[in-house]
């Protein structure tokens, strides 16, 4: 059966170029780059070349940029790094409350070690105000954290503007680009942040290759002790190849952006204009303009996440969902929650997330495939039952 | 693959769904809170389940769960019916992942709950009792093997209040005495507010 993949978020197949370059680091150029032999020394170069890459996909020096191995762990060294660094100044740090769980659990975590981590709620559509940033800045406050576009919904944040106004007060801004990074255009030096996070993953590069920009002169307590890699900012043999294969990535992911961008802002929009049409009671989330152009996310009234999900999955179609039975924790999604639905319409989230190689033909495909399937777990939905019967008076 | 084939199967092709609008009991479990809400409804005839449909709103598990009850119900006596048990249900599909034996295995519940309602219904005089369709008939907590939300295992922890892998506190809920995250303002399995 022909799969249609619409899960970039969760991750992107490795580009070809990307899998080329990385392969002789895991055959023949084993050295570590540490080591001055000659082994070593010629993968240093290759890593020090990566890291020119990945710096140019977002406008920064190559110095600014440690690698990490996950998205993750960029956010988890930025907000617990950041934060500790600042302790003599004050204890609170400030996040969005529909960032990703690597940023939220880490300012949590960061309660531990004495902090107050204030959440900055979102409006309906999922984007953070930045006057909702400033209230909750204090004398104390030493770090804040927004996004610059969230995965479950879409949303691009005016971090521009956030980081601006913590410029303003001098206090440290980061933004955990994950989503965005290969995607839209991303300059640190416009965006005027302090540090940024993004993973090779989401722009065709293998798992296992992440980044930590951060600002040259921003103080940050390594969160990994050991040895001198990244600057001493990040202990640990450099993992060779996905660092470079990231740093291919890079490259081939800024040469192509501009028109990615509009083809795939094309498809997207038919995906969201052929199923509004199509299925009744659904709700778009997320805003319709500030808008990553890959992503189209949904709720769809009377019927739950996971069933749609595996429906789908059946038909040759990969989605993800935001609802309650499809996380391992059993819980809604804190950002459809952070937007105000209800648990029974946060149930139905269904969220498409669109490939480089998605084709016209395959948004067709979801188009014809979706409806039936909504309307067959309707038919069985007592909630439907209910509004049926409401609404039949 | 999370689930069983048969839990696969009978999520594609659910039996017995529907409503019964002249049914001789009605028995709902679930809230959209914990994501699974199921209505029964049963027919009997010479104290069998004549006919039995149901209706689900939930994951793949849940609407497993309520087909494969419907199945195992359809044609048994009340006291048969009585005696299928959310455990049974769960065997009978040849298992369910850990963390849905919590929250989408209420098949049994439901059924037991239109059972309880015909029986309230054609006894009249009689007061129905009030443990007759609870939200979640456990009745008492159920042993608790893994975290609900992690899925880690919690067996050896001499008191349960937090799980050692996800680090979510627990809190008993009053009002369906299962375990819940203690951060959270209602109970995701029940939705009943908790107190702070």
């Amino acid at each position: 059966m022909r799969r249609i993949y619409l899960d970039r978020n969760a991750g992107t197949p490795l580009h070809p170029g990307a899998l080329e370059a990385m392969l002789p680091f895991l055959k023949e150029r084993y050295g570590n780059p540490q080591s001055l032999h000659g082994e070593g020394q010629s993968v240093l170069e290759a890593v020090e070349d990566a890291r020119g890459k990945v710096a140019r996909l977002i406008g920064a020096a190559a110095p600014e940029i440690i690698f990490t191995a996950s998205g993750s762990e960029a956010n988890n060294l930025a907000v617990k790094g950041m934060a500790l660094a600042g302790r003599a100044k004050g204890a609170h740090v400030v996040v969005s409350a529909v960032e990703h769980l690597s940023v939220l659990n880490a300012a949590k975590s960061l309660e531990k070690f004495g902090f107050r981590a204030t959440l900055v709620p979102v409006d309906g559509s999922g984007l953070v105000r930045p006057e909702s940033v400033e209230q909750a800045l204090t004398k104390e406050t030493v770090l804040v954290s927004v996004m610059l576009a969230n995965s479950e919904v879409g949303a691009v944040q005016p971090v521009a503007a956030v980081a601006k106004l913590c410029r303003a007060k001098g206090i440290p801004f980061h933004t955990d680009a994950v989503a965005a990074v290969g995607m839209l255009p991303v300059d640190v030096g416009a965006l005027g942040v302090d540090a940024l996070s993004l993973a090779g993953d989401q722009f065709r590069g293998p798992k296992g290759g992440a980044a930590l920009y951060l600002k040259k002169g921003t103080r940050l307590v390594p969160q990994i002790d050991g040895g001198i890699q990244e600057g001493g900012r990040r202990a640990g043999t450099e993992n060779v190849a996905a660092v470079v294969g990231m740093g291919r990535a890079a490259e081939i992911a800024l040469a192509g952006r501009a028109e990615r961008e509009l083809r795939l802002r094309g498809l997207r929009d038919r995906l969201i204009d052929g199923l509004g049409r199509r299925i009744e009671h659904l709700v778009v989330t997320g805003p319709k303009d500030e808008r990553l152009p890959h992503h189209a996310s949904f709720c769809v009234r009377f019927v739950e996440g996971e069933a749609m999900l595996l429906s789908l999955d059946m038909k040759g179609i990969a989605v993800s969902s935001g609802s309650a039975c499809s996380s391992k924790s059993l819980k809604a999604s804190h950002v459809l929650l952070a937007m105000g639905l209800d648990h029974a319409t946060a149930q139905g989230s269904v969220v498409f997330s669109l490939l480089d190689e998605t084709t016209a033909d395959d948004i067709d495909a979801v188009i014809e495939s979706f409806p039936p399937i909504v309307e067959r777990l309707r038919r069985m939905s007592p909630l439907y039952e209910a509004y049926l019967k409401e609404n039949s008076r | 693959m999370i689930y069983t084939d048969k839990v696969m199967d009978h999520f594609a092709n659910p039996r017995n769904v529907g409503t019964l609008p002249d049914a001789d009991g009605v028995g709902q479990v679930g809230n959209p809170v914990c994501g699974d809400m199921m209505t029964f409804y049963i027919k009997v005839k010479d104290g069998r389940l004549s006919d039995i449909k149901f209706q689900t709103f939930g994951c793949g598990a849940a609407i497993a769960v309520s087909s494969m009850v419907s199945e195992m119900a359809k044609g048994k006596t009340l006291e048969e019916a009585m005696a299928i048990t959310n455990e049974k249900v769960a065997e009978e599909l040849g298992g369910l992942p850990k963390n849905k034996l919590h929250c989408s295995n209420l098949g049994a519940d439901a059924l037991h709950a239109a059972v309880e309602d015909y029986r309230a219904k054609s006894a009249p005089g009689v007061p129905k009792e009030k443990a007759a369709a609870p939200a979640h008939a456990h009745g008492e907590h159920e042993d608790v093997s893994s975290c609900p939300y992690c899925d880690g295992p919690l067996e050896g922890m001499e008191e349960l209040c937090s799980c050692a892998h996800c680090g979510i506190d627990f809190v008993e809920c009053p009002e369906c005495g299962k375990y819940t995250n203690k951060a959270d303002a209602v109970c995701a399995a029940c939705g009943a507010k908790l107190a702070k």
